[in-house]
Parts: C-alpha cells; structure tokens; sequence
C-alpha cells in the first residue's frame, strides 16, 4: 500500500514534467514503458537499456501481464514510446489490447516489437497491424547454412550473422557498421501493400525459414532476401515502428565470426546497429520541422492576401532537423516547391544558404484560381514534411490593363478623324449656303 | 384584397367609356370646355386612384411568404445574388466589379464582376443607398427582400402605359390589374425571390414599351430611351438576347408588309446602335454583342434597313421606273450575297461565335435532352405541361386569342408588336416552363385588350338603349367596329339584357381570375423552398428549418477554409449561409467539374476518395429526404449526376444504376448503385 502511494505521488509530481517532455519543438521521446515476460530480460539485455537510459530515457518496466498497466489516463498518453519485449505474452494485462497499441501509435509515438520463434499469435496480430507477416510456422526459424555465426558448436546455423544493411545514413548513422549483427529468431516478410515499410537488415539469398527440428518436406515459404530480420516503419503522422523477429538479437551477446570470413570480430555489430535505429525510432535523428513559410511580391516584404497573375513573388521557409539536443538547419538541395491547382503548374528547387533557410523566386503563371504553395519532401528515413498554404491568384482589375496598345493606333486614329469630319462636315453643311 | 381586385375591374370598365368620351368630344365641341374640364380631371383623378390602388395591390400580393414565414430570401440562385449585394454596399462598386472570388468553384475561383449580370444588385444597392441616405435606417436583406416587389408594382404601371399606347388606356388599366396579380409573373416575383426576373420583367417591358413608343413618334427621344432600357435590361438578365432577336423580327415584318416608314428606321437605328454600344459595357456581355451567332439577326436587319433606305433614295432620285427595277435587283442580289459571304467567313473563321446551347434548345426542345444533360437536368428547363398554363394564366388563356382577334382587327404598327410579342413568347413558354414569365407581360396585355374591348362595347350598347341622345356621341367612342356592332346588335330586341348578362358574365370570371390568382400566390409560389412547410396530420402546420440549420453546422463547425462538396443546387446557399468554400455551385459554367464531381458521387468509395484528395475536399454535403418524403434531395438527383458525370467520363454508364431500365433505391437497386458513394 505504502509502495503503491509512493509510486502515485511519484506519478503525479512528474506528470507535468513529462507532459512537456515529447512535443513538437522537443520530439524525441522520454518516457518508454517496456514490457517483459519475465524481469530476467532486464539483466540478460542490460547493455541494450543501459544505452537508452545513458541517453536519457526514463524507462518502465512492468510484466506484460501485469493487471495495472495502461497506456493512458484520463486521455493523457502516460508514455512516448512502447517496447514489447514479451515474445510469448497471449493477453496484455490491463487496459492494452491490439488496438489500444494501434490508437497509441496513430497518435503519434513509437513502437518497438520483438518478436522470437514461438511468438504469440497477439505479438503476430501488432505485427500484421504494422504491415510485417511473420512466418505462419510458429516452430520456424531463420536459417542459413553460410552466413551462420561460428560458434563452439556446431549448432543448427539458426544464429546467423547478418550484414545487410539499409543503405541510409539516416537510419543507421553515419559511421559503418563493421561487424555483422547476431540473428536468432523468426524471420518476416514485409506487406506489398504497405509502402511505409522498409527492411533494415534482411536475410542473405542463401537465408530460409524453416523449423530446424524436423524434417524439411516441403519448400519453405519465406527464402533469400524476402526474409526480412528487422523492419521499420514510418507511419504517415510520422509515429516510428522498429519490428525484429529476435529478441535475444538485444542481449548482451558479444564476439562474433561470420562463417567463411576469417575476421574473428571482438564485439558483433548488435550494439552500434541497435543504438543507431533506436535512435532513429526514438526520434533522435530524422525527424525535420519546417517553420516560417512565407511568400511575397519581390521588393516587398508583407505576405500580400492574394496574388494577381503574372506577378513576381518570393517563396521562403526554413527547415530544421532535430539532432537529440537542439535543432540544427538542415541541409539539401533536392527541397522543391510546387504552385498548385489541381497539377502544379509552377515546380521550383528551393537553394538554400546552407543555415537552414531554403527560397525561390518565381513569376506567378497567367491563370487565375485558387493556388496552393505545397512543399511535398519524402526522404528515406526522414520524417515528410508536408506543407501547403493556399493563396488566391486573382486576373486583372479593370484599370490594370494597358491603357493605350500600340496595335489599336490606326482604330483610335479612325474614330478621332471620323469626330473631326464630322464636326467639318456639320459645319459646312449648316453655313454654306 | 379579391373585393378590392373585382372593383378595380369595375371601375376600369365604368371609366373607359367617359375616357373616350373625352377625347373625341374635346375638340369637336369647345362650348362644353368647362364642363369637359370637370370630366376630365374626375376621370384623371378616377385614372390615377385605380393605378395607385393596382400598384399597392400589386405590392402586397407579394408579401405572403413574408408573414407567413419570415422576411429571408428564398431559393438557391437569390442567395448568389444577396451575397454579391452584400459585397457591393460593403466593398463598393470597383471591388465588386474586379471581384474574384475564391469561395466558389474552387479551386478554379470565379470572376464574379465578369460573370453576372450587374443589374439587380446595383439596383438593389441603390435603393438601400437611397433609404440610408434618406436616413432609413434598413438592412440590405430587407431590401433585396422587397426589391422583386417593388419592381413589381413599377410594372405595372409600365403595363398601364404600354396598354395605353397600343390600344386606349382601358386597356392599359385593365393590362396593369392583370399583371399586377398574374400567377405567371408573381412565381417569379413574390418578396425574398431576389433574382434577376424580377426587375428583368419590368426592364423588358420597359424596353418595348419605349420602343413602341418610338416607333410610333419616330422620336429620337423615345428611342435613345428605349436604348437605355435595353442597356437596363442587359445589365439585369440574359434574357436580353429575346428583346435583341424580338425586335429585328419585328422590324423584319414591317419591312416585308410594306409598312416601312422613317418613324421605324430612326427609331430602329438609334435604339440598335446605341443599345449595343451600352450593353458592351456590361463584361458579362461584351464583345458577344457582335460576335455571337445571337445577335447576329439584329445586325443583319440594321444593315438591311440601310439597304432599304438607300433603294429608298434611290427611287426618289431616279424617275425612270424600269431602270429603279434593274438597280433594285442588283442591289438586292449583291447585298444578300455580300451579307451571307461576311456570315459564312465569319463563322468559318470563328470570329462569329455558333449559338450556344441554351439557343438552340429554346429552338429546338428535344435538343438539350440529347446533347446537353445539365440544362435538361433543371426542372424549370423542362417543357410546359398544359396544367401549368391554366395555373399561371387562367382565364387570361382564352381572352389570349380574343385579344389576338381585336389586335388583327385593328392592325397599326403597335398591334402588330405586340401580336409578335405574344406569339414568339408563347412559343417559348411551351418550350420551358420559366419563359411563362416572359410571356406573361404580352399575355396580360392582349388579354386586356379583349376584355376592354368587349366591355366597352357591351357598355356602349347599354348606353345607347338608355339614352338615345348620347348615341351620337357613343358611336364616335368604340370606334368604328363597336358602333357597327352597336348599331348592329340595336335591332335585336334582347340586347339590352343579352348585354347585361354578358357583362355579369365578364364580372364572374374577372371575380374568379382575382380569387384564383391569390389562391395560387397563397399557395404555391409563397413558399420559401429552403424552409419547408407541410401540413402535419392534424391539419397544423409543421415547418422543416433543416437546410439552414444544416449551413449554420457548417459555418460553426468547420475550419473557415474547409471545402465542401455538394451538388451544384446547393452551392450558392453554403457560400452564403455557410460562409464555406465549395466545389461546383448553381452558375454552372464550367461542365467538367460539375462532372467530376458528379463522378466522384457516383464513383466507388476508393475512386471516389482519389477524385475528393485531388479537389482537396474536406466535407461531403448530402441531403436526404427520406423520412418526410421530401422530394428533391440527393437520391432523386442522383440519375442526373450520373448522366452528367458520364456525359464527361464515359467510364460512368447509366445502365449500371439501373435494374431492367428501372431505377430502384431500395435493397433490390443495382450493385454499383449501392456501393457507390
């Protein structure tokens, strides 16, 4: 009872500190509920937590059946991220459920799932929400009789060393990942549907899914590089989702040779790689704003209600991307800006002054109507940024046209000697008798 | 206000003989000056009374819909027109004229100032100028509220002006009391239908009036008016292109039978010239004045009455008949073919613009049904069932050819105009039920003549039994045709009571005409449509405020720049009342979006959501009527979306949506009518 107050004064004293904690000025996540099958992982898998809470993270754990556990209350999010250590849980406890999970994610935090062969068919249906199938097999693992991991025995080749890297920097750092990454688990392939889901390590050609205990009947339904080991997604409200079929993949494990590879490496990659794209999931890297996007009239400076065609006009926005700390400008030359209605009639690459701030002039096309100024930037990795604004373009008033055109001379000739002939004409008709 | 009707009825009849008596009587007899005098300024004072009576009856024949309901603007197209209104007294008459308005057809926007007709809304606007000028302290909704009305009321009094000059003014009181509560013209002009018609009407009457009158003068006066009502009337409707087509026709006419004169060729020249150069201030119209293939007519018959007046002097100058034949064969051959030649290069190389469709389907009323499904799609663009014609004319209907017969009976250049007049509008009024608006003016007056006309005879008959020493002075009154009748009908010895139930009769049906007319203006055109009245079980009236209450969701609901996508019907009401930005509204100018939207309705839900993302649609307006029985929502529409939706994209076929040629809602309706949006 004495523990339960305590943990709700707790609770209570830093919720208005954590509320602040994950907003759009500070998006990397702090506060992140783990939930384990057994307190065991704690220990097994100390380097993994030892790392985030190093960098600041306040992490929970709690038993995944645990009856108390909830993601929210009063409709306050109590957390910014969510990592499913528990392979084998059949029923959260609590208020979580699969859908629960989907609502926190649709509201914009991360997920991490680790999934092991034997996983639950609830740890398979947050899988199948997230776009990954995991192999139907609940017995199957990945196997790979060249890539294996050399070890003191010799095992089944179900420990796999794996060094198929997505080729972004964003991800995964920019520092190379020497030392392959140990893989023990259930492999996944990937939704073709889903076009936000991205493979970040994936099997070797020579890879297949298989249970190493029996008998291979028939041919196995997941082989070669369809195999994914570790995805991600970023969802469209830019929520991030880490998805691996190992979890012993983020234990301490250390020492690694890839088999036919004669490089014995003191530690295999599992740190740096899982470091790296959990700080990426977790929003310390990749994650871009856009603020002040303005346009006006060149020589001008105020941003004017609506255009009038064929004006000259000055499009400007600055761009930032977080780096774990502060917001450092962001650097690119592929930002173009579209003026848009309907189909863009205006595409344009922004230049940038190297600190952030990206512009473009151009000359507003000779059709009226209701314009939008879309910035559309989709990079792998990076958050999309998805800006518009809508802007009137109006024709001309009635007094904005030329006044005289050069081509009508002879018409205004014609009607002004037609005046004074007639006039003559009057005149000599009237008086000359 | 029937009792007050039947004694205007009365009392024209009673008015018009002493008004014959007058004029033929003064200037024969000066020693009964005095005593004439006195005549005169009763039956000027009796005049002015039963026109000042007619012109506020015709006014509060108008304003049921008003107590009954509340002063609020009906329809959809008003609501356009009280939101431009409301700009131009806001923003001033340059805004109002450069205004681009991006609330509609989004995104596409609409140049307001070049696509309306500016009429109504300065008119309107100047009214309420004048009131706050005068210190009035009234809003711009009443105002728009009672314009139609009041414009109403001024028609009147132009019918009674008109009436006098083609006929006498009998005629022209009985025309004004006719049109003052006539059902055809009141649909279009009860207060809150702020649309263009109501003033279009009295400018159209106007414009002939003055032209008649030009006509008959041959006064440069009259027909530099008669151009400014045109100009009027351009300004107000586009119904402007019957008037530009109407009176070269006429024109036409008298130049075959011969009547031509200087009267008519001053009077058509200036009125042309300067009438086109004034309606090509208006942006709507412009440079159309000359290029389209619909004002081409007026054109060709300027330059023919050129050709007739120089054959003219021609003819005077040379003495030699023979040789005047040659030239005048000549002259006439090269002008025809000069005339088609500059038709022909102009249409072929596009400077002359074709009819456009609304022309043709006025010619020709099965052309919009196969050709152009968005016009067809309107319901008063359907032709005229004969009901309606009893409903909005009544007796008016069968004093038409009588009044027809009196007209040919007594042909002078005036008749001839307004038999035009009444023929050519009829004929379009069978072609779409709104024209039984433009027809009514010519329909009233003719039928005044009839009835003036008849009247007057049978009151003259009455007279000249009764008192024989007047019967002189009775004969030179109905003219030469009623005193013949008189004379005629003298020998037979039950005239006297034959005349009297005749003219109990003509009081019957005028009686029945006035309460018909209220009734109708009662019944069916004082409802507002955007509030819906209905007669619950127990006989109460129950009132349905669903649609604003719908708009005023939106406007409190929605972010201000959400885009709302509805049927075009609704369009107008949602920027006015909702204050939100839409896709397609009721000025149906650009058909591939009116279709893409009618394609996004009747699209699959994912096809359906593409087409919306790629409008940036944020709200879907429908309306169902299904629980009251309501008849025009959505569902009823629906077969015109697909048909203008697959009138563009032929991906959208009307057999889908159909079981067996019918068209079902039901369970048992058609697959992809089910699934669709």
């Amino acid at each position: 009872m004495a523990k339960l107050l305590l943990y709700l004064t707790l609770a209570t004293s830093l919720i208005p500190l954590f509320s602040v904690a994950f907003s759009p000025e500070n998006p990397t996540d702090r506060r992140v509920l783990v939930l384990v099958d057994d307190f065991a992982i704690k220990s097994s898998h100390s380097l993994y937590f030892g790392s985030l809470t190093s960098r600041g993270f306040q992490l929970e754990f709690k038993l995944a059946d645990d009856p108390n556990i909830g993601l929210q209350r009063y409709g306050q999010y109590l957390y910014d991220a969510l990592v499913l250590f528990c392979p084998s849980v059949e029923r959260f406890g609590g208020s979580i459920d699969v859908a629960s999970i989907v609502d926190f994610v649709d509201s914009g935090h991360d997920l991490i799932v680790a999934a092991d062969s034997n996983a639950s068919d609830l740890i398979r249906e947050v899988a199948t929400e997230c776009g990954v199938d995991f192999d139907e097999d609940p017995a199957a693992m990945v196997i790979d009789h060249i890539n294996y991991a050399v070890s003191n025995f010799d095992g089944d080749h179900t420990l796999i060393a794996s060094d198929d890297f997505i080729k972004a920097d964003v991800i995964l750092g920019s520092k190379k990942i020497e030392a392959p990454v140990l893989f023990q688990g259930i492999g996944h392939s990937l939704n073709p549907a889903n076009s936000l889901v991205l493979k970040v390590l994936s099997a070797s050609s020579s890879a297949y899914s298989a249970n190493p205990k029996s008998k291979l009947s028939n041919p196995p339904s997941l082989t070669g590089s369809a195999i994914s080991l570790v995805s991600v997604v970023q969802a469209r409200n830019n929520a991030r989702i880490l998805i691996t079929g190992s979890l012993s993949m983020f234990s301490n494990r250390s020492g690694v040779q890839k088999a036919g590879s004669s490089i014995k490496h003191e530690k295999s990659g599992n740190e740096q790689f899982l470091t790296e794209i959990s700080k990426w999931v977790f929003h310390e890297r990749g994650h871009l704003k856009a603020v002040n996007v303005r346009h006006h009239k060149v020589g001008e400076s105020d941003e004017p209600a609506i255009y009038r065609i064929n004006d000259d006009l000055e499009y400007s926005v600055e761009i930032y991307e977080w780096s774990g700390t502060s917001w450092e400008p962001y650097v690119s030359d592929d930002v173009q800006v579209q003026f848009y209605m309907m189909s863009p009639y205006v595409l344009k690459t922004l230049s940038t002054d190297q600190k952030g701030h990206y512009s473009a002039e151009f000359k507003v096309p000779d059709v009226y109507g209701v314009f939008q100024f879309k910035v559309e930037y989709q990079r792998l990795g990076y958050t999309s940024l998805s800006l518009s604004k809508q802007i009137p373009v109006r024709p001309y008033r009635h007094n904005e046209y030329e006044r005289f055109l050069p081509a009508a001379y002879p018409y205004y000739g014609s009607a002004f000697s037609m005046m004074a002939g007639f006039f003559i004409f009057t005149i000599v008709h009237l008086y000359s008798k | 206000m029937v009792g007050k009707t039947e004694s205007q009825n009365g009392a024209v009849k009673a008015t018009a003989a002493p008004a014959m008596n007058l004029e033929s009587d003064l200037f024969s007899n000066f020693s009964f000056k005095s005593f004439k005098l006195k005549t005169k300024q009763q039956e000027l004072l009796l005049r002015v009374s039963i026109l000042g009576l007619v012109y506020i009856l015709a006014f509060i024949t108008r304003l049921f819909s008003v107590l009954r309901y509340e002063s609020m603007i009906h329809e959809f197209d008003p609501y356009f027109n009280y939101r431009t209104t409301l700009f131009l007294t806001e923003k001033g008459f340059y805004e109002f004229w450069n205004w681009f308005d991006s609330e509609s057809w989004y995104p596409l926007g609409r140049i307001i100032g070049g696509t309306l007709y500016p009429g109504l809304m300065v008119t309107a606007a100047f009214i309420y100028w004048t009131l706050r000028f005068l210190r009035f302290a009234v809003h711009i909704r009443e105002v728009c509220v009672l314009t139609a009305p009041f414009f109403a009321s001024n028609t009147t009094v132009v019918a009674y002006f008109f009436g006098k000059e083609i006929w006498d003014s009998g005629a022209g009181l009985v025309a004004a009391a006719f049109i003052a509560i006539c059902p055809g013209y009141i649909s279009r002009s009860v207060a809150g239908s702020y649309d263009n018609e109501g003033v279009a009407i009295f400018a159209l009457l106007l414009t002939f009036y003055l032209f008649v009158k030009a006509v008959n003068t041959g006064s440069l006066a009259w027909a530099l008016a008669s151009a400014f009502g045109y100009f009027y009337m351009v300004s107000a409707w586009g119904g402007y292109v019957f008037i530009i087509n109407l009176i070269p026709l006429y024109v036409l006419v008298l130049l075959i039978t011969g009547r031509y004169s200087m009267r008519l060729y001053v009077a058509y020249n200036c009125m042309y010239v300067l009438g086109m150069l004034l309606a090509m201030q208006i942006r709507f119209v412009g440079f159309q004045h000359v290029q389209s293939g619909e004002h081409m007519a007026a054109m060709g018959v300027f330059f023919l009455m050129q050709v007739f007046y120089f054959l003219d002097w021609v003819k005077y100058m040379l003495s030699d008949t023979k040789l005047f034949q040659a030239f005048l064969r000549i002259t006439v051959t090269s002008a025809i073919a000069v005339g088609a030649l500059a038709l022909g290069v102009g249409t072929a190389s596009g400077y002359i613009s074709p009819w456009t469709g609304r022309f043709y389907s006025l010619l020709d009323p099965t052309y919009a049904k196969d050709n152009i499904p968005i016009i067809a799609s309107v319901s008063e663009h359907q032709p005229t069932a004969w009901s309606s014609f009893m409903f909005d004319f009544h007796i008016l209907l069968f004093l038409f050819p009588a009044g027809l017969y009196f007209c040919f009976k007594k042909l002078s250049d005036a008749t001839i105009f307004i038999v035009m007049y009444g023929l050519t509008s009829m004929y379009f009024a069978g072609v779409m039920v709104r024209l039984i608006l433009v027809a009514t003016p010519a329909v009233c007056l003719i039928s005044a003549i009839a009835v003036s006309a008849t009247i007057k005879n049978l009151t003259s008959l009455l007279r000249t039994k009764s008192k024989t020493a007047v019967a002189g002075s009775s004969k030179g009154t109905g003219g030469s045709k009623a005193s013949s009748k008189a004379s005629f009908d003298q020998s037979q010895p039950f005239q006297k009571n034959g005349a009297i139930a005749l003219l109990l009769g003509a009081f019957y049906l005028l009686s029945k005409y006035a309460t018909h007319c209220t009734w109708v203006t009662s019944e069916a055109y004082s409802s507002p449509s955007i509030v819906l009245a209905a007669r619950g079980a127990h006989g109460n009236r129950v009132i349905f405020d669903d649609y604003r209450e719908a708009y005023f969701w939106l406007r409190q609901n929605t972010p201000p720049d959400a885009k709302v996508m509805s049927w075009w019907d609704y369009g107008y009401q949602i920027t006015a009342m909702g204050n939100r930005t839409v896709i397609v509204d009721n000025n149906t100018w650009n058909n591939t979006h009116i279709a893409t939207v009618g394609r996004a309705m009747s699209s699959y839900e994912d096809e359906a959501y593409e087409i919306m993302r790629s409008l940036d649609v944020d709200y879907v307006l429908v309306v169902f009527g299904g629980v009251t029985g309501y008849s025009s929502d959505d569902i009823n529409k629906f077969l015109w979306m697909v048909r203008i939706g697959g009138g563009v994209f032929p991906v959208i076929k009307e057999p889908d949506y159909l079981v067996n040629g019918d068209y079902r809602v039901d369970k048992g309706a058609a697959p992809k009518m089910l699934n669709c949006l």
